[in-house]
């Protein structure tokens, strides 16, 4: 199977190009099945290659192919080829599989939809893109998918293009993640003259044989892709895009703005993990980042009243707690949360899509209430999911969380304040995942009679597909059980070949350092106790405040006010963007570059050149008679003055 | 007395005799069988086409060389002659389409396009001018017949008369110049000549001359300006199919020709020799583009376009390297590609004798009405504007790269300059199709099965070597003429 890799990408690029070409005239229910089809296609020749890996010898799981040389300049080279090994199988079968149910639930929700057929070509060159990213076996080739995932993500932002607002979201997303992606590309071109080559096998050897640990090269490459991973995962302080991204159709968002494309800045760190053990210093900044992450993101969760919003936040936060596994070098912990995330965030968010659909699409928690009478598979859906997320055990989110939390204080790399910031933003994710359950599926129905009358439970493609990321969420984390729990963790165990070379660094430098490594078992029961209790501490409250006695939000809102106030407001920080960053550009370029610059300056060339050329043009074109003795005249006089120049001059 | 006897190796013109056979079986048949339907006379001839590919690939890099030195089978010749094969081949699939259904006579139409082949083959595996020349004259005369050959029409007919006529012109300077050369150095074959060069310097008038007037006859085969003028007339005049393969297949047989010229005589190692080439160049890629932002009908517009295309051609003939070489004959190969495309396109789109829909206004919203003429077209014409991710931009940069090496900074800049001007009129096309809305409503006919296949391949072809260039550029590189 392994040789059958290029059928994975391939299956959606068909999806797309067939329903490109044909998508305009079949029926809805054609152009879905299609555009599922392909991704299930692509899931199956995953799921055999896993099979296929899993039979290898434990140290030979990594395999290449590379399909063709794709560009050759000097000593530069690039290949279209793919590296297929236990991490990208994963991120494989994570994207394939999720996209596979969220394409089902899409039949269902994009139902009577103008764009329906653009919308599934969108989705399926979105799928194709992600999994060039993750199959990719070089920088560039990384770099496309990367840049596909990003236009993909712009396109569907803006689905609904008619309304500006959603038209703005995409441009923000697309515009922020520049910033981002002019790091990643800087590294990858750091990557090059310091390799000479962008092969990530050639990289990663030689970064391991040539360079020790601390290298200032590596400590800036690791810090410049570190920054297209802020961007491209919406972590501190290029996360605005993310809560506005939420423009775009649900599906999308639990797909691209959950479940995938937001996680690829975790998977490149995982992927790169050689050049960050290199780089300490980096690795350090990666952590704080994400630790800050996973709790200012968790605030703001708090205080929002839009039900994709918080569950906008709650990604940033929980991309937080990746990037910080990444950061204390927990990278298989990582990218064991990325899919459980996965699983949990994207059940969340359909079921945000199934609540919205009975809402007559509306997002507001206030106005809604009660509707776990009404949507019965909706509810229980989400509440597992909810479980999952807040970490209850043994639900997936609380082995994969845990994991982290214990590295993060246990790590060579982790420490107590890492931790504690964890922690506290796990008891926060639980306040404010149950407030969401809570406020909406609980208590009364606030919604007017117009809206109240419409409220349903949706079609069956959604509910199934709701159901079944909802049992992934519940079991998704039994492959990963810790050591603790008498579990031998094979996740982590069928990663290892990807990060041996990292562990390998990380041990001999230890030796060096006379790092003791040993933590008992008895500290990270406590630890665990600890943070357990800090989540039912958020639940209870949330019950307390929501179910209980619902007049003491508003009651504690109003004591503290200007906090309050801050945090509902997003720490302003959209705000302060546009003060300092986005109005100074903006009148730069008004004034002097469009202004001045372009319509005087460049406009003024390019229209003088334009009307020279064209009278050129009109001019010579007199010349061509027709008849055929001009010609011949024309021709002697080309004779004669080549003759008078190359012979007798 | 020493007597040897001559090497013949017969296999070394397998595939131009091959080719003969079938034009000739072309032109018999219907003498015995009735009511010949034209799309069994383009299997045959596409039966042909292929025969002669395998016997192609079959020489590949034996470098024989037959007939006593007269015929010259290696890499570079069978390269040449593959890409003119693929030429032919295209041209045979756009005769199938509605508006060529007025030839008055099929069967010359396929044995002319086939001799005509066997012509450019004869052209690309020789370093003898004479047999050169008979090449030239056999590819010639097949095409006057074939610009004619819409016997009804007056503008074939002017086509075919303008053609002639100042073809004829154009052979004498070439005959003229054999003769030069001849007079001087004792010999007819380019090899002995640049041993006699090597010997006595490029120096003297019937030398220089000769060779001067050698580049002439060439340049109008290849329509570089000033020996241009004769190509928007042929081209429009001539039927579509006819001016598509013209357009690549002579063109290239006139460079395969001037490269063997210049790498066995080396008049480029002279500097007066290089600024001529350079100014004419300079010329032919400034006029074809200029002039075609100024036409309002398409077929007349890629006319000119080609003219333009001529002149990046030559660009990399002055770099004088293998690698312009090598750049050279991948451009042809996606030039022929894309260009053949673009004709086919016209064609597909073209009504009837009176309504060929030739104008730029025809092709208003067509784009959504005709979906995949269009999306084909607006591939070809990114193409040969150079865009990527298509081939037209690849192999421009090959070419400019390899002129960049050997020191030509400006004139590759010229060169970019003029792909931004082209960049105008080929856009032009796209905006027509997808950006306006149609003036009147044009009757367009059913595509026949061949020329969507056509199309199909062209356009695959395009995006292909413009996303894994490099398989087709090796390939190339192994077909280069050594240093001499």
């Amino acid at each position: 199977m392994l040789d059958y890799v290029w059928l994975v990408p391939l299956f959606p690029l068909l999806g797309v190009i067939f329903n490109t070409i044909f998508g305009w005239k079949l029926k809805e229910k054609v152009v879905g099945i299609i555009g599922s089809t392909t991704i299930g296609l692509s899931l199956l020749v995953s799921i055999l290659l896993l099979l296929d890996l899993l039979k290898l010898p434990e140290h030979h799981k990594i395999f290449e192919l590379t399909l063709f040389k794709w560009i050759a300049a000097g000593s530069f080279a690039a290949e279209i080829g793919f590296q297929i090994d236990p991490l990208s199988v994963i991120m494989m079968l994570v994207v394939t599989g999720v996209s596979f149910v969220i394409h089902i639930y899409s039949i269902g929700y994009m139902h009577g939809d103008r764009g329906f057929n653009r919308f599934f070509i969108f989705m399926n060159l979105f799928v194709f893109a992600m999994l060039l990213l993750v199959m990719a076996n070089n920088f560039l080739l990384m770099f496309v998918g990367w840049e596909g995932v990003g236009l993909c993500s712009y396109l569907l932002i803006g689905f609904w293009y008619e309304d500006n607002n959603n038209a703005d979201a995409g441009k923000k997303a697309f515009i922020v993640n520049r910033i981002g992606d002019f790091g990643f590309l800087l590294g990858i071109f750091l990557i090059f003259t310091t390799f000479g080559t962008i092969d990530f096998t050639d990289v990663f050897h030689k970064a391991a044989v040539n360079f020790h640990v601390g290298d200032g090269t590596m400590v800036a490459i690791a810090l410049l892709l570190f920054i297209g991973a802020v961007g491209k995962s919406a972590q501190l302080p290029l996360y605005v895009w993310l809560p506005d991204a939420m423009a775009g159709p649900t599906p999308v968002s639990a797909l691209i703005h959950a479940a995938t494309m937001v996680t690829a800045g975790v998977y490149m760190i995982a992927r790169t993990n050689v050049i960050y053990t290199l780089a300490p210093a980096a690795l350090m900044v990666v952590a704080i980042v994400g630790a800050l992450t996973a709790i200012y993101a968790a605030t703001i969760g708090i205080t929002q009243f839009d039900i994709k919003k918080v569950l906008a936040y709650s990604t940033i936060s929980q991309i937080g707690y990746m990037i910080l596994a990444c950061g204390v070098g927990a990278y298989s912990a990582g990218i064991f949360h990325l899919m459980t995330h996965a699983f949990f965030k994207a059940c969340l968010f359909l079921g945000a899509g199934s609540v919205m659909h009975a809402m007559s699409n509306n997002t507001d928690i206030r106005i809604m209430g009660g509707l776990r009478k009404y949507m019965p598979a909706t509810f229980w859906t989400f509440l597992l999911a909810t479980l999952a997320i807040s970490g209850i055990p043994g639900f997936s989110g609380f082995f994969s969380k845990d994991e982290i939390l214990w590295q993060s204080f246990s790590s060579s790399y982790g420490n107590f304040w890492l931790w504690i910031l964890g922690a506290v933003a796990a008891g926060i994710t639980a306040f404010y995942m149950f407030r969401l359950v809570f406020v909406t599926f609980y208590g009364k129905l606030r919604a007017d009679e117009e809206i109240a009358r419409h409220v349903h439970e949706s079609p069956k493609t959604m509910t199934v597909s709701l159901w079944i990321l909802a049992g992934l969420s519940v079991i998704g984390g039994f492959i990963g059980i810790p050591a603790i729990f008498g579990g031998g963790n094979r996740f982590e165990h069928f990663l290892e070949p990807v990060f041996e070379k990292s562990a390998a660094i990380r041990e001999s430098a230890m030796a060096v350092h006379g790092y003791a490594v040993e933590q008992g078992h008895s500290l990270e029961w406590t630890l665990m106790g600890i943070v357990f209790a800090i989540v039912l501490l958020g639940i209870g409250l949330a019950y307390l405040m929501y179910i209980k006695k619902t007049d003491l939000p508003g009651l504690v809102s109003r004591r503290i006010k200007p906090v309050y106030q801050l945090v509902f407001n997003k720490y302003y920080v959209d705000e302060i963007y546009n003060a300092l960053v986005v109005q100074p550009i903006k009148n730069v370029s008004d004034y002097l570059l469009w202004k001045f610059v372009d319509v005087k300056l460049i406009d003024g060339t390019v229209n003088g050149t334009g009307y020279l050329v064209r009278f050129a043009g009109r001019s010579l074109r007199t010349i061509q008679t027709g008849f055929v003795q001009n010609y011949a005249l024309v021709f002697i006089l080309g004779v004669v003055l080549l003759l008078l120049y190359v012979v007798f001059i | 007395m020493d007597l040897s006897l001559p090497v013949i190796h017969i296999q070394s013109i397998y595939p131009q005799m091959i080719l003969v056979l079938f034009a000739i079986i072309v032109v018999i048949l219907p003498l015995f069988v009735h009511n010949l339907k034209r799309e069994l006379l383009a299997l045959i001839s596409v039966v042909g086409l292929v025969l002669a590919y395998f016997s192609l690939i079959n020489l590949w890099g034996q470098n024989l060389t037959g007939f006593n030195g007269m015929i010259v089978g290696d890499n570079f010749s069978i390269a040449f002659s593959i890409i003119f094969l693929v030429g032919a081949f295209l041209a045979v699939l756009l005769s199938l389409n509605t508006v060529e259904n007025e030839y008055l006579n099929y069967s010359d139409f396929y044995s002319m396009l086939l001799f005509a082949l066997v012509g450019l083959l004869m052209m690309v595996s020789s370093t003898n001018l004479l047999v050169i020349f008979i090449g030239l004259e056999i590819l010639s005369i097949s095409l006057y017949v074939l610009a004619g050959i819409r016997k009804m029409r007056v503008d074939s007919i002017e086509a075919s008369l303008k053609y002639f006529l100042l073809g004829a012109f154009a052979t004498g300077f070439l005959l003229y110049g054999i003769a030069l050369l001849y007079g001087a150095s004792g010999s007819i074959d380019l090899v002995e000549i640049g041993k006699y060069i090597q010997a006595n310097g490029f120096s003297g008038t019937f030398i220089l001359a000769g060779a001067a007037m050698l580049l002439i006859g060439l340049s109008f085969k290849a329509a570089f300006v000033p020996f241009h003028m004769w190509t928007p007339d042929v081209y429009q005049g001539a039927p579509t199919p006819v001016t598509a393969f013209m357009s690549a297949g002579v063109k290239g047989a006139a460079l395969a020709v001037l490269l063997r010229f210049v790498w066995t005589i080396a008049p480029l190692s002279k500097a007066d020799w290089t600024i001529a080439i350079w100014i004419i160049a300079f010329l032919t890629m400034t006029v074809g583009n200029v002039v075609a932002i100024a036409q309002s009908n398409v077929k007349r517009m890629l006319a000119y376009s080609s003219i333009a295309h001529a002149g990046y051609l030559l660009v990399g003939v002055l770099a004088g390297s293998q690698l312009g070489q090598a750049s050279i004959m991948y451009y042809l190969l996606v030039y022929t590609m894309m260009n053949l495309g673009a004709f086919g396109v016209i064609s597909y789109l073209g009504n009837s004798n009176k309504q060929e829909n030739l104008n730029l206004r025809d092709y208003r919203g067509l784009g959504f009405k005709h979906p995949f003429a269009g999306l084909a077209m607006a591939i070809f014409m990114f193409s040969l504007a150079g865009v990527p991710p298509t081939g037209g931009f690849v192999g421009k940069f090959y070419l400019f790269n390899s002129a960049i090496q050997a020191g030509y900074l400006w004139l590759v800049i010229f060169g970019v300059m003029n792909s931004v001007i082209s960049a105008y009129y080929y856009l032009r096309v796209v905006v027509n199709l997808y950006m306006h809305e149609p003036e009147k409503e044009v009757a367009v006919p059913k595509a026949s099965l061949g020329l969507s296949f056509a199309l199909l391949i062209a356009m695959v072809a395009v995006l292909q070597m413009g996303i894994m260039s490099s398989s087709y550029f090796e390939f190339f590189r192994q077909a280069v003429i050594a240093m001499p």
